[in-house]
């Protein structure tokens, strides 16, 4: 029998492909009679439409065709759709106002579609798209969410005069005013939670297809969630048989949350692939990436905390303003809602929250959610206030929450969820001493004879993940189910093929879940593929976001492993000439109990396929199952960050010199893959943090529209990371595991900030902590 | 105007009708079909489209296709060895999972070949420095790191 594969650290399967230029990504496929769209974008954030004129760009050299608004609209074809409703506080549903493909009549921000050019080649349509001519009336635009909601503000949408889109709230708001009003402490913090660009490195692209001969259609498109795309392609936009669309998303360089949603090109080149009859292909610039991907967070939040005297939480209050910008994203209610007022509790007893989030429709490109969604905001607002808190009464910042952790499981916090397990002293105590906090003074006294500020900073995150219980989700406003589906093909010769709904953009699921089946079976790990990514191949699939992939689609596939284990069983009974009873299965090998009497699974599988010698009378032939897996609870991974910096009061500049990380993820599959998703989770929140801001000016100008104005870490803004990990299993998954996606990104702003604070004694400071910022909040803090 | 442009690439010569505005990735790309040549921005930033051209990486998005002529390129197609054995880099970043979804990858190999022929035994800062025109948004560059520190000893020790 092999060596246990699960919990070992073996370098991927799916890298040969990529190290040698053999990936396929959207962008890579290009399609006989292939042709290229071009989107005419709007410059402007909030404008009417008096006319296009597109004759010009038709006569071009090369140029096939060009859409409109008007065609679109002609051909009947739906907005996009919004995947989560939430009810306002008066009852009423949120406001949904239409989403249209191309623009129809008006512009809510600048670089939404007006109109699209297609032509032989992207040169031909690049040329033809600059003679559209589009004759726009400016109108004044509104950018900020506050500003949004004031009085006489420029109005996007008819049916949200007040550019509202609802009121939601959470909690028991008379009792958390009663605790505040007898609480020793209040604090109370004012904050911004930076606008962000998610920059998948791999832009958005989508290539569609029709076939007159079937009528059907394929589209190739850099998505995490095939099936999803085309379920809301098909049922709320084209008005199609699901059946007569393929969606195809290949390799996929990065997601982020950013390629979750169904977008509006997406719709359009498969669209016009039929009104052509032929394929039309288009892939982002990173400029159109910037303008038109998905934003994250910009959440306007006054976050109070009511405490004893002796540091203990008495209650929360949290109030946000969430920027949703122009239109509803696939998921843009749910993520200040659903994912983040839920998450307010944290690792701590507080008895009562409440939370009452107001979505602003703005001229800026739609927010969705990016990489922890919601959840990097919660714990922000937590970490931060408990932070601050904690200085502000002089507990040692380790000690409050030690003081306030949950320890009793499972444990119902008092904003809807339930925690099933955690340990949360273990992640603390571990990270303090690998930090060595106790060092930390006499670092400090040393950092200042250099003339240097140090600061130490801790977060300890907990997020809600292994999304989700349908009928929960479904309570709570979700338009669709939050299973997963896999299916486990073995062949005759006991290789197998392994079909998951999940996706993987960077994840390395064609590793970690090929150990998951192959440990099960017993065979090596190259003897089990993992197919993706393909509505023709695979059964259905909810995609890959919320780090649900190995607690939902692992589940689902561990689901269809006990049915091959099952049925291998009465293959087996019948060969040994044994009760059905008396068979005992472990890791490929089935033996009749008490006996030497055995049969490998590969003997197994064969005889399945070619049954010879098989009890027909009880066994259908063949190896082959399926299963769907709707998960009972939310997991909840949790972890403790602790982060040390210098500034340069000189420069404001902020070094980060060490970074520690524990996390408990549950159970590990592949150690080596866990680290890698913290590192890259920890980069991005760090990004957040120092270096990541989107900005539009007042006019809805999008001014950080490329890699030079919007500045993604680079090598040489992160650290080296040291990460480690404890483990309390799931406990309602067989693996016993929680997901691990998104921790890093969660858990690293709040870190990051306390330590700045802490090395210049600024209360608060706004993110990104960019050298003028800190070298400013320096200065006041010396003129106070 | 379609000019004519003559080169080498992955030791083979090549010959191809190109506008004089077509930009080498995309020759590289859409008329070669390497598709392992990636591209990730409009600035010159991110490093995606890194190929070898002399024996120097350099930024096929950055550079006209006739600015090729005469010159010996090598993509990531053509940096394993004839038989499909990796590249000591290739091999490193493996080990080290140095990659997640691959589309930064070609670009950071082939930079850090270069990187590494000069460097073969480098310090961390050395390495970071050297992906200052390198984006990858998933690693957090810590095994990317790793993996060039691990891959350019490899690369001596191979000489
Ligand atoms: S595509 Fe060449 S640097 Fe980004
Ligand atoms: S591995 Fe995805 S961008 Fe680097």
């Amino acid at each position: 029998m092999n060596a246990p594969l699960i919990g070992a650290r073996i370098p991927r399967k799916e890298d040969y492909r990529f190290l040698t230029g053999a990936g396929r990504y959207t962008d890579d496929v290009t399609l006989p009679h292939q042709t290229h769209a071009v989107f005419v974008r709007s410059p402007h954030a909030h404008a009417k439409i008096k006319s296009i004129n597109s004759s010009r760009a038709k006569s071009a050299p090369g140029v096939l065709a060009v859409y409109t608004g008007d065609d679109i609209a002609a051909a009947k074809l739906g907005g996009l759709p919004c995947g989560w409703l939430i009810t306002d506080v008066n009852g009423q549903p949120m406001k949904e106002p239409p989403y249209p493909v191309l623009a129809q009549g008006k512009v809510r921000f600048s670089g939404e579609r007006v109109a699209v050019v297609v032509a032989e080649t992207l040169d031909q349509a690049h040329d033809a798209a600059e003679l559209v001519e589009v004759n726009y009336e400016v109108l004044p635009a509104v950018v900020d969410a506050v500003k949004a909601l004031a009085k006489g503000a420029p109005a996007l949408h008819e049916v949200a005069p007040d550019n509202t889109c609802y009121v939601w709230a959470l909690g028991d708001k008379s009792a958390v005013d009663a605790a505040f009003a007898k609480a020793a402490h209040v604090t109370k913090l004012e904050f911004v939670n930076n606008r962000l660009i998610p920059n998948a490195i791999e832009p958005r692209a989508a290539n569609g297809s029709y076939s007159r001969a079937d009528d059907s259609y394929t589209l190739y498109v850099a998505s995490q969630n095939p099936h999803v795309e085309r379920l809301l392609m098909t049922a709320f936009v084209m008005g199609l048989p699901e059946h007569k669309v393929r969606v195809v998303a290949g390799d996929v360089g990065g997601g982020f949350g950013s390629k979750i949603y169904l977008y509006a090109e997406d719709v359009v080149v498969t669209w016009a692939s039929k009104q052509l009859n032929r394929p039309v292909k288009w892939t982002a610039d990173r400029s159109e990436s910037y303008l038109s991907d998905a934003h994250g967070r910009d959440h306007t939040t006054t976050a109070e905390l009511a405490l004893d005297k002796d540091g203990k939480f008495l209650a929360m209050r949290v109030k946000t303003a969430a920027n949703v910008g122009a239109y509803l994203s696939t998921f843009a209610s749910c993520v200040p809602t659903i994912l983040y007022a839920t998450l307010l509790a944290g690792q701590y007893t507080t008895p009562v929250i409440h939370c009452e989030v107001t979505a602003v429709f703005t001229n800026t490109s739609p927010v969705d959610a990016y990489r922890g969604a919601g959840r990097p905001e919660a714990t922000y607002v937590v970490e931060r206030l408990v932070e601050t808190a904690a200085r502000e009464l002089k507990i040692d910042a380790a000690e409050i929450r030690r003081r306030n952790f949950i320890r009793s499981f499972p444990y119902q916090t008092p904003v809807a969820l339930l925690y099933d397990t955690g340990n949360y002293d273990a992640t603390l105590d571990a990270a303090t001493k690998m930090a060595d906090v106790a060092g930390f003074a006499a670092r400090k006294a040393e950092a200042a004879k250099r003339g240097k500020l140090r600061g130490l900073g801790y977060a300890c995150y907990i997020e809600a993940c292994g999304i989700a219980p349908s009928a929960v989700a479904g309570s709570l406003g979700a338009r669709a189910g939050l299973f997963e589906a896999g299916e486990i093909r073995v062949h005759p010769t006991g290789s197998v093929t392994v079909f998951t709904g999940s996706h993987s953009h960077g994840q390395g699921h064609e590793t970690s879940f090929a150990q998951v089946v192959a440990d099960r079976l017993g065979l090596p790990i190259d003897s089990v593929d993992i197919v993706h990514g393909d509505t023709s191949k695979i059964l259905f699939g909810m995609g890959t976001y919320g780090s649900r992939s190995i607690a939902v689609g692992g589940t689902a596939i561990v689901k269809a492993l006990d049915k091959i284990v099952a049925k291998g069983k009465k293959i087996a009974a019948h060969l040994l000439e044994a009760a059905e009873a008396d068979i005992e299965y472990d890791r490929g090998v089935f033996t009749v109990k008490g006996t030497d009497k055995k049969k490998m699974f590969g003997e197994v599988s064969f005889a399945a396929y070619v049954p010879h010698n098989y009890p027909h009378d009880k066994l259908e032939p063949g190896l082959n199952e399926n299963a769907f897996y709707d998960p009972t609870n939310f997991t909840f991974p949790a972890g403790s960050y602790v982060c040390e910096v210098e500034v340069d009061p000189e420069t404001g500049v902020v070094r980060i010199e060490r970074w520690i990380a524990v996390d408990d993820f549950g159970k590990i599959i592949n150690p080596m893959i866990v680290d890698g998703q913290v590192h890259g989770g920890l980069a991005q929140g760090i990004g957040q943090a120092l270096t990541e801001n989107c900005h539009y000016d007042a006019s809805g100008q999008l001014v950080t529209g490329s890699f030079m104005d919007y500045s993604i870490p680079r090598a040489t803004d992160v650290p080296m990371f040291e990460v480690d990990t404890r483990e309390t299993p799931c406990t309602h998954n067989p693996l016993g595991v929680k997901g691990c996606g998104e921790a890093g990104a969660i858990g690293a702003p709040a870190a990051l900030m306390n330590a700045i604070t802490d090395a210049i004694g600024a209360k608060d400071l706004p993110m990104p902590a960019t050298p003028q910022t800190v070298w400013r909040a320096i200065q006041n803090e010396k003129a106070a | 105007m379609a000019v004519r442009v003559s080169f080498k690439v992955n030791g083979k010569s090549v010959s191809s009708e190109v506008e004089e505005r077509t930009l080498l990735v995309s020759l590289i790309r859409d008329t070669l079909r390497l598709t392992g040549t990636h591209v990730g921005c409009d600035t010159a930033q991110c490093g995606a489209c890194t190929v070898m051209m002399n024996g120097r990486a350099v930024k096929s998005c950055s550079m006209l296709a006739m600015q090729a002529e005469g010159a010996e390129i090598t993509t990531i197609e053509g940096v394993a060895k004839p038989d499909g054995t990796l590249h000591p880099m290739q091999a490193a970043f493996k080990e080290h999972h140095g990659l997640q979804c691959g589309f930064c990858t070609p670009g950071m190999v082939i930079n850090a070949i270069d990187f590494a022929k000069g460097n073969p035994n480098p310090t961390e800062q050395d390495v970071r420095e050297a992906l200052e025109g390198n984006l990858c948004r998933c690693t957090g560059y810590h095994n990317i790191v790793k993996s060039i520190m691990a891959g350019a000893k490899a690369m001596a020790a191979a000489k």
